[in-house]
């Protein structure tokens, strides 16, 4: 294998541990009003994810940046046509970041309407964002000869990126449930599963038809194949779910992700960003790498830090394992309000 | 407005503002790891209740250092694509290194010890605080390499009009990030210092309680921030003698310096207007031949004023922009090759005047309570926390002295050595529609200044409730008002590992 196409696997793989990671982040937010059904509960959903989305959404830090170092063309071209969603993505990333943190530091219900708001719309935002982008990559924009966007600011907004967006939106709310059905305990767990159940076949079906849609454009048998790992994959899940298994339902979907990525980045290539406009103007991973210096000191660096990264990230699922039922949350302690 | 003065302005306004979290984060990590080593060997409840309350600033301040950080990672590509096109090939590198070296430790080691306190044993738990902090300091290094190779670009060739990578140990050992780390490290462990000492004299002029937690913080602070503006002003040095190497006309803008001079004296401060085109009116209190020495270590160097190096300048790499429609109004224009005189003059002395005031305020303070004494003046608490905001400034300032000091340069050549690749700020936007870029810098400046209003709110809030605030009074141990009966029955094992130590 030459060193674009590998760095062009490492960045779908990238991509692949932030949809299947930030994903269930995402959906706990998304749920937080529709499974919390009071503040405890609320700080049920909110702790199964509190020691790890940080870590979880420095995959897509990563992402970014090993397209700037691997691919800066696809980086530069992709970022600034896409600047308003992508602005609408950083906002919305910045206020569930703080209210994560920010939530509980103050004991007053007011306060944590706030931020719950923020939570959630802001959960909802970034999902729909990053489906919005990953499809837009897939499915080509507008570019010139230069890879800068032709039209509006808006020429990025077209039928199949808003389908797109709803894709991961939809794969992020059942992800999140069962990923919740999986680390609460309780009355939530009861209900965060049967809500998967009953949200499934709604809440997926944008992510089916992006798929066909992308095999349809641009598939290869193997692609064709991946997505139909996809949908057994998330019959599969769902199966086990029904049955209580939330374990093996939550690894299918991990499975699910992981054949999702495999089809959209498999029926990219040789692209990395096609140009709608003129097929001659599309990034190709070949066109569009970096030297092959950069790309050999990079690889020495990633062949050292990531399986790093997975052992102590999987070191940390691993102590966080326990299942959080409202038992658990401790009475809030904060400082009163300043006498 | 243009995009160029729109990408501008939202790039100097997010990064002048995320370095306002940087710093302290460093700076307060690696003393809250301190704090915690001390607590581990000497079991003492003061080490532990310093961790407490620090680390639940530290907090605090770092969720908002995370959030600002993104935007930065992203503006490169939305605002700079021209930028990132260019450099890629170098630059990317060291930036996808942080990532993948420093902030998946960062971020993954800090969730274990926020909630790691009743789950990991206690010297696992300390290794995670030092893991987390130390990340943040090599992060630092990361993002300074790829910085200092836009100020001096290194280890590279030029193939196609582009710099290619061709080692990148002298990317990562450049002179120029060599000398800018320490100085960056000691700037952040300058604005821990005040804040510990602010924050403790603060507390102790009120006579709160745990009194020993605040004179101990005090006194750490204060000799940290001792020893931080000697480090600062050291590396300070160092580049400032790099800085007349590489980028003389930056140094020549430090000093607002119109004639070549020999031995050239360094001004310490100035009366009008510094970028008048006859230097004439300008009074200027100045130290005979001590820019010399700051430059070059002798006290009789010539220092190259604006006068020689602007004909330089033209020569070398032209007296016109290019004719290119991307540049917009410059198209085939003068370049202007002098940074903004004010801003790079006074940048430079509020820089170093901010943080001679810190290191005052530190010694001040160490001599004010030695012996367990305490002032009982108003104006003592009230300087106290004023003082607080000194080391920002000078961070700041230092900031906007070195970014705008290459202006009209992203990339910068320089003269005296590495030389054959540079790039103008006014080539390395993004080809925008203007809206697109108002509509961001408006959304991100609203939101960082509510995000200001939160974050000094809460702030506030845990620094006057104290020690109490973030560890609860040990209870003894037949007091048991809160558990009901039921639980009663359970064995107190049980009960114990039932309730999370810490959860959001
Ligand atoms: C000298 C230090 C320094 C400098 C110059 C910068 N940063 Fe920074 N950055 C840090 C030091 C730091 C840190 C100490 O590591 C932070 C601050 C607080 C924190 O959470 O980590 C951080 C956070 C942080 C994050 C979030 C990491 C996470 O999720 O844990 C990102 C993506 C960036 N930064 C990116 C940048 C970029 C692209 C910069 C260049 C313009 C930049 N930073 C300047
Ligand atoms: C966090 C500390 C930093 C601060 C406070 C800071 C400050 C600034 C400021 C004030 C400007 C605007 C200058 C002007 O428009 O005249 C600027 C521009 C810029 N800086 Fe920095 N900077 C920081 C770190 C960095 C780092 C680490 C990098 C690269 C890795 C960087 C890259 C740039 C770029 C690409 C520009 C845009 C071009 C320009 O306007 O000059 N900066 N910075
Ligand atoms: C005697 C005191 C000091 C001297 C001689 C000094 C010198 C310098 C010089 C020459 C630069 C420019 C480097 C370049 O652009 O190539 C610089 C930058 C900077 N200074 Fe200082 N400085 C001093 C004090 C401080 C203090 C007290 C702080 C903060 C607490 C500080 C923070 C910074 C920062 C953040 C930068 C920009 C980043 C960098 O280039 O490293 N400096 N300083």
């Amino acid at each position: 294998m030459n060193l674009p196409l590998l760095w062009f696997c490492v960045i779908a793989l990238l991509w692949l541990g932030y949809l299947f990671l930030e994903g269930f982040d995402f959906g706990v937010g998304m749920l937080l009003p529709v499974l919390g059904r009071d503040e405890t509960e609320r700080r049920v959903l909110i702790n199964t994810i509190g020691p790890v989305w940080d870590g979880n959404e420095v995959w897509l830090i990563v992402a970014a940046g090993a397209t700037f170092a691997a691919f800066p063309g696809w980086y530069a071209s992709l970022f600034s046509a896409t600047y308003l969603p992508l602005t609408l993505f950083l906002v919305a990333l910045i206020g569930r970041g703080v209210a994560f943190e920010y939530r509980g530091k103050v004991d007053s219900a007011r306060w944590r309407r706030v931020w719950d708001r923020i939570i959630v719309t802001g959960s909802w935002t970034a999902a729909l964002c990053v489906g919005f982008v990953i499809t837009a990559t897939v499915l080509g924009l507008p570019l010139d000869a230069a890879g800068d966007r032709i039209g509006s600011p808006f020429a990025s907004v077209t039928w199949e990126t808003v389908l797109g967006a709803l894709a991961v939106a939809g794969y992020a709310l059942v992800h999140g449930a069962i990923f919740l059905a999986l680390k609460t305990e309780g009355d939530v767990r009861y209900r965060a599963r049967a809500l998967a159940l009953r949200a499934a076949p709604v809440a997926l079906l944008p992510l089916v038809v992006l798929l066909l849609l992308v095999q349809l454009r641009s598939g290869e048998p193997w692609t064709w194949a991946a997505t139909g790992v996809v949908l057994a994959a998330v019959a599969a899940a769902l199966a086990r779910l029904a049955r209580g298994r939330e374990g093996q339902a939550f690894s299918g979907m991990a499975v699910a992700v992981a054949a999702t990525v495999l089809a959209l980045f498999g029926a990219l290539y040789p692209d990395v960003l096609p140009s709608t406009a003129d097929p001659a103007h599309s990034l190709t991973v070949a066109g569009a790498a970096s030297s092959s210096y950069t790309l050999t000191v990079m690889t020495w660096v990633a062949a050292f830090g990531t399986p790093a990264v997975l052992v102590y990230q999987g070191w940390t699922y691993w102590v966080f394992r326990k299942r959080i039922g409202v038992r658990h949350i401790p009475a809030t302690h904060v400082p009163a309000a300043s006498s | 407005m243009d995009v160029l003065d729109l990408a501008r302005w939202q790039f100097g306004i997010t990064t002048v503002y995320h370095f306002l979290m940087v710093p302290l984060t460093i700076g307060l990590s690696l003393i809250v790891a301190g704090m915690q080593t001390a607590w581990v060997r000497t079991g003492d409840r003061k080490y532990l209740a310093m961790t407490k309350f620090w680390g639940k600033l530290l907090l605090i301040n770092f969720a908002m250092g995370v959030v600002t950080g993104i935007v930065q990672e992203f503006q490169f590509g939305m605002a700079w694509s021209a930028y990132s096109r260019f450099v890629g090939d170098v630059f990317g590198a060291p930036l996808a290194m942080e990532g993948l070296v420093a902030f998946f430790v960062e971020s993954t080691f800090l969730g274990l010890w926020i909630f790691g306190w009743d789950r990991l044993p206690k010297r696992v738990h300390l290794a995670c605080v030092w893991a987390f902090s130390l990340a943040t300091v090599a992060s630092a290094y990361f993002i300074l390499a790829a910085n200092s190779w836009m100020q001096h670009p290194v280890g590279i060739e030029v193939r196609d009009g582009r710099p290619v990578l061709t080692s990148i140990g002298a990317v990562l050992g450049n002179s120029t990030v060599l000398a800018a780390f320490p100085h960056t490290v000691f700037g952040a462990f300058c604005v821990a210092a005040t804040f510990l000492v602010g924050i403790s004299a603060w507390h102790l002029w009120h006579r709160s309680d745990d009194e020993p937690v605040w004179r101990g913080s005090l006194r750490l602070g204060a000799w940290v921030g001792v020893v931080a503006f000697a480090g600062v002003a050291i590396s300070g040095d160092l580049q400032g003698k790099l800085m007349f190497e590489q980028q003389p006309m930056k140094m020549a803008a430090a000093e607002a310096l119109c004639r070549t001079e020999e031995p050239a004296s360094f001004s310490v401060f100035a009366i009008g207007d510094v970028a008048s085109p006859d230097c004439e009116d300008v009074k200027s209190i100045t130290v005979p031949a001590l820019l010399s020495f700051l430059a070059h270590n002798d006290f009789s160097s010539e220092v190259k004023g604006l006068d020689e190096l602007v004909p330089l300048y033209q020569e070398r790499y032209g007296a016109n922009y290019p004719v290119d429609e991307r540049l917009g109004e410059l198209s085939g224009q003068p370049i202007d090759y002098v940074p903004l005189l004010p801003v790079t003059y006074w940048g430079f002395r509020l820089m170093i005047g901010f943080g001679a005031i810190a290191t005052f305020a530190g010694v001040a303070a160490l001599w004010l309570t030695r012996g367990g004494r305490l002032p009982r003046g108003r104006w003592f608490p009230i300087a106290a926390l004023a003082s607080i905001a000194t080391p920002f400034l000078a961070n700041s300032f230092g900031w906007i002295f070195t970014e705008m000091g290459r202006q009209p340069f992203v990339v910068v050549p320089n003269p005296s050595g590495v030389d054959g690749v540079w790039m103008y700020t006014a080539q390395a936007v993004s080809n925008s529609a203007p809206g697109e870029v108002l509509t961001s810098l408006i959304a991100l400046t609203t939101v960082y200044g509510a995000l200001a209003v939160v974050e000094g709110f809460l702030v506030r809030r845990y620094v006057r409730a104290g020690v109490p605030g973030v560890l609860p009074p040990e209870k003894p141990a037949d007091q048991k008002h809160d558990t009901d009966e039921h639980d009663d029955e359970k064995p107190d094992a049980e009960k114990k590992s039932d309730v999370l130590a810490f959860a959001y």
